[in-house]
C-alpha cells in the first residue's frame, strides 16, 4: 500500500485523538485531576462506632473535601474503631482540638467524616490523634431510643 | 461406535494442533518485532487500515451506547431519587466494561474480519509463497506490522469509545433530562479511580486487542487457500474472537474487581 501524506495525517490525527481520550478520562472522568491523596499527613481518630464508613470515604471540613479515610481498624482493648485519615498537605492549619464526626450524605448516601475546626493555636500534624469524636448515627439505635423514650413517657 | 470415538479424538487433536500452530505463529510474529519497529512506515500504513477506518463505527456506537445508558440509568436512578449519580453509573459501566468489550467486539467485526480476508486472499493468490520465493519472510513483512497496528489501535479506540460514551450520557442526562451539570461530573470524579478503573480498563483493551488481532491474523494465515476457505476463516475470526473476548473479560473482571 502506498503511504500518502493524507494517510500519515489521518494516522497522526487518530493517535492524537486516542491520547486526548485517555487524557480526558484521566482528568475529567477520574479523580486524578482532583486532590492527590498520596501526599498528605495521617491522623487517627477513635470512634465508638464507625457505622458504614469505608476506606476511601471522603473527609471534609465545612463541606469541602480535604482528604480520605486511609484505613479502619478495630482496637482489641478499648473495643473502639480506629480510623486513620489522610489529609492533603495543603490543609495544614487544622487546630489540634478539632472534632471529627461521622455523617451521612443525604438520606441514603454514603458516610463521610466531617471535621469541625477548634480554637487551639497549634495545628494537627502527622501521627496526631483527634480527641473529640462523634460516632456514626445508626438508624436502628435512634429508632430504638425514640420508641423507648415514648414508652417511658406514657 | 468406534467411529464416533475416533472422530471425537480426531476433533480434539485438531483443536490442539491448531492451538500449537497458532502459538508458533505468534512466536514467529513477535520475534519479528524489532525489524518492523525499525521500519515504522509499515506500521503507519496498517494503523490507517486497522485503526483510522474503525474510528467512525467506534464513535457512533459509543455515542449511542452512552446515550442509552444515560436514558436507562436516569429512569432507574430517579426511582431512588439518585439522579445525581447518573455520571458515576455511565462512566463506571463504560470505563470498566462496555468500553473495552464493545470496542473489542466491533474491532473483531470491522478490522479483524478485514485482516483475515486480506491475508487469506494473499495466501489464495499465492502472494505469500511469492514472497518466500524472493527470500522475504511473509510473516515478518505482512503479519507483524498488522499485529502491532492492532495492538496499538485497540486501547486508543477503547479510550475514544469511553470518552464519546461519557459525553453521550452527558448529552442525554444533562441536556435532555435535566440532571445537574456539576453533579454529573463531580460525582463521577469522586467515585472513579484512575488506577482502579481507568488503568484496568486500558489493560483490558490492550489484552482484547492482542487476542482479536492474533486470532484474525492466524485465521487468515492458516486459511485453506480457496474462496470457501477464506470465507470460513473470516467467519471463524469473528466468532472465535468475540467468544474469546467475552470469556477473557470475565476472567479479567474477576481478577481486577472481584476480590477473589
Amino acid at each position: 500500500m502506498q503511504i500518502t501524506r493524507t494517510t500519515e495525517i489521518m494516522v497522526g490525527l487518530f493517535v492524537a485523538a486516542g491520547i486526548v481520550a485517555i487524557f480526558f478520562m484521566a482528568m475529567q472522568v477520574s479523580n486524578l485531576g482532583g486532590l492527590n491523596d498520596k501526599e498528605g499527613y495521617k491522623v487517627t481518630a477513635r470512634f465508638e462506632n464507625s457505622g458504614g464508613l469505608k476506606v476511601k470515604s471522603p473527609v471534609t471540613v465545612a463541606g469541602v473535601r480535604v482528604g480520605r479515610v486511609a484505613s479502619i481498624h478495630f482496637d482489641n482493648e478499648t473495643y473502639e474503631s480506629v480510623v486513620e485519615i489522610t489529609i492533603a498537605s495543603e490543609f495544614n492549619t487544622l487546630p489540634t482540638d478539632s472534632s471529627a464526626g461521622i455523617y451521612t450524605a443525604g438520606l441514603l448516601g454514603e458516610q463521610y467524616i466531617g471535621l469541625e475546626p477548634g480554637g487551639d493555636e497549634e495545628f494537627l500534624k502527622g501521627g496526631d490523634e483527634i480527641q473529640l469524636t462523634q460516632s456514626a448515627l445508626v438508624l436502628e439505635e435512634i429508632i430504638g431510643q425514640f420508641l423507648f423514650s415514648k414508652a417511658e413517657g406514657e | 461406535m468406534v467411529e464416533k470415538v475416533q472422530q471425537l479424538g480426531q476433533f480434539t487433536l485438531e483443536i490442539f494442533e491448531k492451538l500449537g500452530r497458532s502459538t508458533f505463529f505468534l512466536w514467529h510474529t513477535l520475534t519479528g518485532m524489532m525489524e518492523v519497529l525499525a521500519r515504522p512506515r509499515l506500521i503507519i500504513a496498517q494503523l490507517h487500515s486497522v485503526g483510522v477506518r474503525t474510528v467512525l463505527i467506534i464513535i457512533v456506537s459509543g455515542l449511542f451506547i452512552g446515550m442509552v445508558l444515560g436514558l436507562q440509568g436516569y429512569t432507574t436512578l430517579s426511582d431512588f431519587g439518585a439522579e445525581q449519580s447518573l455520571g458515576v453509573m455511565v462512566a463506571a459501566s463504560l470505563v470498566r466494561e462496555l468500553g473495552p468489550v464493545v470496542t473489542g467486539l466491533l474491532f473483531a467485526g470491522r478490522a479483524g474480519s478485514a485482516l483475515t480476508a486480506e491475508i487469506g486472499l494473499m495466501k489464495a493468490t499465492e502472494q505469500l509463497s511469492g514472497m518466500e520465493m524472493m527470500a522475504v519472510d511473509p510473516v515478518r513483512r505482512i503479519i507483524t506490522p498488522r499485529f502491532l497496528a492492532g495492538f496499538i489501535s485497540m486501547p486508543l479506540l477503547a479510550a475514544l469509545f469511553s470518552m464519546v460514551g461519557v459525553l453521550g450520557g452527558h448529552l442525554v442526562g444533562v441536556g435532555l433530562l435535566g440532571v445537574d451539570d456539576g453533579a454529573y461530573w463531580s460525582q463521577m470524579q469522586a467515585k472513579i479511580d484512575f488506577n482502579e478503573d481507568i488503568l484496568n480498563g486500558i489493560i483490558k483493551s490492550v489484552v482484547f486487542g492482542f487476542i482479536a488481532t492474533w486470532i484474525a491474523l492466524f485465521e487468515g494465515y492458516d486459511a485453506i487457500p480457496t474462496s470457501e476457505g477464506v470465507s470460513r476463516a473470516t467467519t471463524n475470526t469473528v466468532v472465535i474472537s468475540s467468544l474469546a473476548i467475552l470469556g477473557v473479560d470475565f476472567i479479567l473482571t474477576a481478577l481486577m474487581f472481584g476480590d477473589i
